[in-house]
C-alpha cells in the first residue's frame, strides 16, 4: 500500500528533480531557442535566454542553401526502409524461436547478438569497396541493406521476446481449423503482436535515423541523410549557431516526437526483454 | 514441442535471417582478413602483393595504437561509470513521488534521441566554445578564464558529451527495473529497522544488478565504435588525443587510403571486442532467460 | 465418419516415456473420455490425435486411412482448447468463421454457416463482439461455434470446463451432451474430472502414467475396475481399500468396498467404529469411520441419518459388491 508522503518532502524532491531534468534537458532546449535567433544574438554576450528577436530566417536559409528537405526524405526512406525489411526477414525467424524452440534456438539467439558486437570497422573497407564496385556507395539502397543488417538482430530479439508472451494454444487452434503457415502467421500471429511490431518498429527507425559510422563512411551528397547532412556543419558552418541550430533542430524534431512516444517500449526493445 | 512439420517449417522460417548475418559477418570479415596479409593502398592500384604480418606489426607498433586503445577504454570505461552512477541517483531521484513525473522522465530521455553528429556539433560550438560558448561565459562570470575544452581536455570533453548521450538510457532502464522492485520488501527492511543506506545496499542494489548488466552489455557495444562524435569535434587530435580504434582504423583506410594497414587495424578491432563479448555475453547469458 | 483407430502408439519426449505403447479403437459416433490424474499423457494423447505432436512411433488411422504423418490441418478434427484459445483481435463471428475462411468458402455459405452456429449455442447476439467483452461461458461456446462449423471427423476437447465456476461447468456439461446427441459426431474428450468422465462418455479410456489402464463403459468401470487404480479412481467417494486379516478372509491380497456398499447400523455389523466426521450433503451423508482394526471407512447413507463425531456405528459390506484384488493391485 502507498504510503501518505508528507507535502514538504515531496516539493522539495520535485524542485531537485525538476531542477536536473532542466540541465540535462537544456541543451536540446538551447539550441531550439538559438535557431531562432538572428547569428548575431546567438553569440551575443550575456546570452539572451527569451527575449530577443523571434526568426524564422534560419530555417528558410537552411533548406534554401543546403537542401534539408532532400536529407529528409533520404532519412526517412532509409530508417523506413531498412526498418521494414528487417521486420520481413525477422518475423518468420522469431515465429520459428518462439513458438518452435529446438536446443539451439538460445544459441542462435545469443549468436545473432554477438554480430552487434563485431566492430564496424571490421568490416568497413570490405563493405566500402564492394559497394564502389557495385554501384551502391552513396546510394539510399546502400545504406538500407547495411542498415537492415545492423539491427536485423535486435529486430528479431525484439519480436521474439514479444512473441513468447503469445499463448501457443491460439496458433495451434488456427492450425487445426485448416490454416496453413502464411495464413496463421498473417491472420493470426501478425494482428495479434500488432504492440509488439509497432514499437520494435518505432524503436528501429529511431536507431536507423541516428546511426552515424555508416551514414558517415558510405554516403557524399547524393544519399546523405541528415546525420551526415549535420555534419557538414562541423566547419567553418558551425561558427553559425543559429544555422547550425536551425538544421538540427529540424534533424532531431521527428525523432525526439517518435521517441517520446516510445520511451516505454524502448526500454524492453533495448534490453532484450531483460528489463520491463 | 511440435511436430516434424512445424519444426521442418521452423528451420525454413529462419534460415533467411540466418543466412544473411551469416554473409554479413563471414563475407566482408574474411575479405579484412585477406586484405590485411597484403600490402594494398587505393592510391597506388595493382600494386598489391602479399606481405605477411608486416601490416600487422606496423599497425601494433605504432605509438598511434597504444594511444588509441588507451582512449578507448578511457572513453569506454568513463562513460559507463558517468552513466550508470548517474544513472542509479537518477532513477532512486525520479523514482520517489514528484510532481510532473511523466514531464520530468520525458526532459530526461530527449537525448537519447538526438543524433550523435547533432549533439556534438551543438556540444562543441555552443556550450564548449573558449571564446562564445556558454561554459565560457559562465567561466567568466565567476571571473575565471573559459576552459578551451577541445585543446585542454580533449578527450574528457568526448567523454562527456558521449555521457550526455547515453545518462538517459541508463536512467530509464534503471527506473524501469526500479518500478518493478517490490514496495513490500522494502517495508519490510525498513519494519526490520534497517536504515536507508543499508536498505539500498542489501536490496535495492543487488535488485538492480541485472538491469546494470544489461545497460553495460548495450552501452558497451555502442560505445566501443563512437566515431561520429569524434569525426565532427576534433578529428582525433589533437594528435591522437581522441583517437579511439575506431576512428583510427577510419583514418588509415579511408584517410590514407590504406586498405591493408587499416584491415589489420580493424581485424585487431575485431579481436579487441571479442575479448570485451565474451566476458559480456557471459554475464548476460546468465541475466537472460530464455 | 469419425473411427479413430491407435495402433501401438508411443510418444517420447527427449527419454521420457510420455506415452507407452497402447492401442485404441474409438467408432464413429462414440463420446470418448480420457481420464486420469495430472500427468498421466492423456493431454498428450489427444494432441497426438489431433496432429500437434508427432508420435514416436505407431499409427494413427482416421476413418481407415493411416493419417500419422498428416498434418493436423488435413485431419479434418476440430479442437477446443482448455484456454479457448480464441482469437482476441477478431469478433465472435470471425472466429467462427476462420475455419471456413481458411477452407476458402464462398462468403454467403459462410455467413449463413456463422448463423447457424450461433443460433445453436445462443450467441446470435453477441457475433459483433470481441472475446475479451465476453463471460467464460460464452467464450466456451465461441470455441465449440468454431469446432461445429467445420462439421469434422470428430471433436476433440481439452479439459475444455475447467477455466469455468462449478454451476456454470454442469450446465456446459449438459450443452455439451445435448451437441453430441444432436450431431452424433465421435467427441473425445480430456478431463481429470471423473465426474465429468461417469456423466458424458459412452466409453471412459482411465489413463495412468502413460498406460491405458481400462477402456469401459462408465457402468464397467464402476462395477468391474480392472485394478485398485481405476477402482480408486472412478467413483465418489473414493472406494475404501482394506488389507490384511479381512482381505485374506476374502481370499484376496486386498479388498475394495465403495461407500455406498457398505450397509450402516446403530446395532450391529462385521466391523464397528466411531464417526470422525460426518458431511451432510441433504441427499446424502457421508460418514468417515475410524474402523477398529480396519482403519478409516467411508460410508454413503442417506440425507438424514443422524450420526454426529464420536457416535459408535456398525458397518457391513453387500458381499457381492467386494471387489478383490490380488498382490499386484489387479482385481480377481
Amino acid at each position: 500500500m502507498a504510503r501518505a508522503i508528507p507535502t514538504r518532502q515531496k516539493i522539495v524532491m520535485s524542485v531537485i528533480a525538476w531542477a536536473i531534468a532542466f540541465l540535462i534537458f537544456f541543451p536540446i532546449l538551447w539550441t531550439i531557442l538559438t535557431s531562432f535567433k538572428t547569428e548575431a544574438e546567438a553569440v551575443a554576450t550575456p546570452p539572451s535566454f527569451l527575449f530577443f528577436d523571434w526568426t524564422l530566417e534560419n530555417y528558410v536559409t537552411v533548406q534554401e542553401r543546403s537542401n534539408y528537405f532532400r536529407h529528409f526524405m533520404n532519412s526517412v526512406i532509409i530508417s523506413l526502409g531498412s526498418t521494414v525489411a528487417g521486420l520481413v526477414i525477422a518475423i518468420p525467424a522469431a515465429w520459428s524461436m518462439a513458438f518452435v524452440p529446438a536446443k539451439r534456438t538460445k544459441d542462435i539467439l545469443m549468436w545473432m547478438l554477438s554480430t552487434k558486437m563485431l566492430p564496424a570497422v571490421g568490416v568497413l573497407i570490405p563493405i566500402y569497396l564492394i559497394f564502389r564496385d557495385t554501384g551502391l556507395l552513396d546510394t539510399r539502397l546502400g545504406l538500407v541493406i547495411v542498415l537492415t543488417m545492423i539491427n536485423l538482430p535486435i529486430i528479431v530479439w525484439m519480436l521474439f521476446t514479444y512473441f513468447r508472451e503469445i499463448p501457443g494454444d491460439i496458433l495451434e487452434a488456427a492450425r487445426m481449423d485448416g490454416a496453413t503457415l502464411r495464413s496463421e502467421i498473417l491472420y493470426v500471429l501478425v494482428p495479434m503482436a500488432v504492440p509488439g511490431i509497432a514499437s520494435t518498429l518505432l524503436l528501429n527507425i529511431i536507431l536507423a535515423w541516428n546511426e552515424a559510422f555508416w551514414t558517415l563512411n558510405l554516403t557524399a551528397a547524393r544519399s546523405a541523410p541528415l546525420t551526415a547532412f549535420i555534419a557538414s556543419y562541423s566547419s567553418p558552418e558551425g561558427l553559425f549557431y543559429a544555422k547550425l541550430s536551425a538544421a538540427s533542430t529540424m534533424a532531431i524534431a521527428p525523432i525526439l516526437i517518435l521517441g517520446w512516444f516510445s520511451q516505454k517500449q524502448l526500454v524492453r526493445g533495448l534490453t532484450f526483454g531483460a528489463v520491463k | 514441442m511440435a511436430t516434424q512439420h512445424s519444426r521442418a517449417a521452423a528451420r525454413l522460417m529462419m534460415t533467411p535471417a540466418v543466412i544473411l548475418l551469416l554473409l554479413w559477418m563471414i563475407v566482408p570479415l574474411s575479405m579484412t582478413l585477406y586484405f590485411s596479409f597484403l600490402r594494398y593502398n587505393l592510391l597506388m592500384p595493382g600494386m598489391e602483393e602479399w606481405i605477411g604480418f608486416m601490416n600487422y606489426e606496423f599497425f601494433l607498433t605504432d605509438p598511434a595504437f597504444f594511444a588509441a586503445l588507451t582512449n578507448t577504454l578511457l572513453l569506454v570505461g568513463g562513460v559507463l561509470l558517468i552513466t550508470i552512477v548517474g544513472g542509479v541517483l537518477l532513477a532512486l531521484l525520479l523514482d520517489q513521488p514528484i510532481f510532473g513525473q511523466g514531464i520530468v522522465r520525458i526532459l530526461v530521455i530527449a537525448p537519447f534521441f538526438v543524433m550523435p553528429t547533432v549533439s556534438a556539433l551543438v556540444w562543441k560550438n555552443m556550450f564548449m566554445n573558449p571564446v562564445s560558448g556558454l561554459f565560457a561565459w559562465i567561466a567568466k562570470g565567476f571571473g575565471l578564464q573559459p576552459v578551451d575544452f577541445f585543446a585542454e581536455i580533449p578527450l574528457l570533453s568526448i567523454i562527456l558529451i558521449v555521457a550526455w548521450q547515453w545518462l538517459p538510457f541508463a536512467t530509464l532502464i534503471l527506473l524501469t527495473a526500479l518500478q518493478s522492485l517490490d514496495s513490500e520488501q522494502l517495508e519490510a527492511a525498513e519494519m526490520d529497522g534497517a536504515p536507508p543506506l543499508s536498505r539500498f545496499r542489501s536490496i535495492i542494489l543487488p535488485h538492480l544488478a541485472r538491469a546494470i548488466t544489461v545497460v553495460i552489455l548495450i552501452q558497451t557495444i555502442f560505445l566501443l565504435s563512437v566515431f561520429a562524435e569524434i569525426l565532427v569535434t576534433t578529428n582525433g587530435g589533437p594528435g591522437y588525443a581522441t583517437t579511439n580504434i575506431t576512428f583510427l582504423v577510419y583514418a588509415q583506410s579511408l584517410l590514407q587510403f590504406d586498405v591493408g594497414g587499416g584491415s589489420a587495424g580493424g581485424i585487431v578491432a575485431v579481436i579487441l571486442a571479442n575479448i570485451v563479448a565474451i566476458f559480456l555475453m557471459r554475464m548476460i547469458g546468465k541475466n537472460l532467460d530464455i | 465418419m469419425g473411427q479413430i483407430i491407435l495402433q501401438d502408439v508411443t510418444k517420447q519426449f527427449g527419454t521420457v516415456e510420455v506415452i507407452k505403447p497402447l492401442d485404441l479403437d474409438i467408432q464413429d459416433g462414440e463420446f470418448v473420455v480420457f481420464v486420469g490424474p495430472s500427468g498421466c499423457g492423456k493431454s498428450t494423447l489427444l494432441r497426438l490425435i489431433a496432429g500437434l505432436e508427432d508420435v514416436t512411433s505407431g499409427t494413427i488411422l482416421i476413418d481407415g486411412q493411416d493419417a500419422t504423418l498428416t498434418p493436423p490441418a488435413k485431419r479434418r478434427l476440430a479442437m477446443v482448447f482448455q484456454s479457448y484459445a480464441l482469437y482476441p483481435h477478431m469478433s465472435v463471428a470471425k472466429n467462427i468463421a476462420f475455419p471456413l475462411r481458411m477452407a476458402g468458402l464462398p462468403r454467403a455459405e459462410i455467413d449463413k454457416k456463422v448463423k447457424a452456429a450461433a443460433a445453436t449455442l445462443n450467441l446470435t447476439d453477441y457475433l459483433d463482439r470481441r472475446p475479451g467483452q465476453l463471460s467464460g461461458g460464452q467464450r466456451q461456446r465461441v470455441a465449440i461455434g468454431r469446432a461445429i462449423v467445420r462439421e469434422p471427423a470428430a471433436f476433440l476437447f481439452d479439459e475444455p470446463l475447467s477455466n469455468l465456476d462449478a454451476a456454470l461447468r454442469v450446465n456446459m456439461r449438459l450443452e455439451i451432451s445435448e451437441l453430441h446427441n444432436q450431431l452424433q459426431t465421435t467427441m473425445i474428450y480430456v478431463t481429470h474430472d471423473q465426474v465429468e468422465a461417469m456423466t458424458m462418455a459412452d466409453k471412459i479410456v482411465v489413463l495412468s502414467a502413460g498406460r491405458i489402464e481400462q477402456v469401459g463403459s462408465p457402468l464397467e468401470l464402476y462395477r468391474a475396475p480392472k485394478n485398485t487404480f481405476v477402482a480408486g479412481f472412478i467413483g465418489s467417494p473414493k472406494m475404501n481399500f482394506i488389507d490384511g486379516r479381512d482381505a485374506q478372509e476374502a481370499g484376496a491380497a486386498q479388498i475394495g468396498i465403495r461407500p455406498e456398499h457398505l450397509r450402516l447400523s446403530m446395532e450391529e455389523g462385521k466391523w464397528s467404529g466411531l464417526v470422525t466426521v460426518s458431511e451432510h450433503l441433504g441427499s446424502d451423508t457421508f460418514l468417515h469411520v475410524n474402523v477398529d482394526g480396519v482403519g478409516t471407512l467411508t460410508a454413503r447413507s442417506d440425507g438424514e441419518f443422524g450420526v454426529r463425531h464420536g457416535d459408535r456405528v456398525h458397518l457391513t459390506p453387500i458381499e457381492e459388491r467386494i471387489h478383490r484384488f490380488d498382490a499386484d493391485g489387479k482385481a480377481i
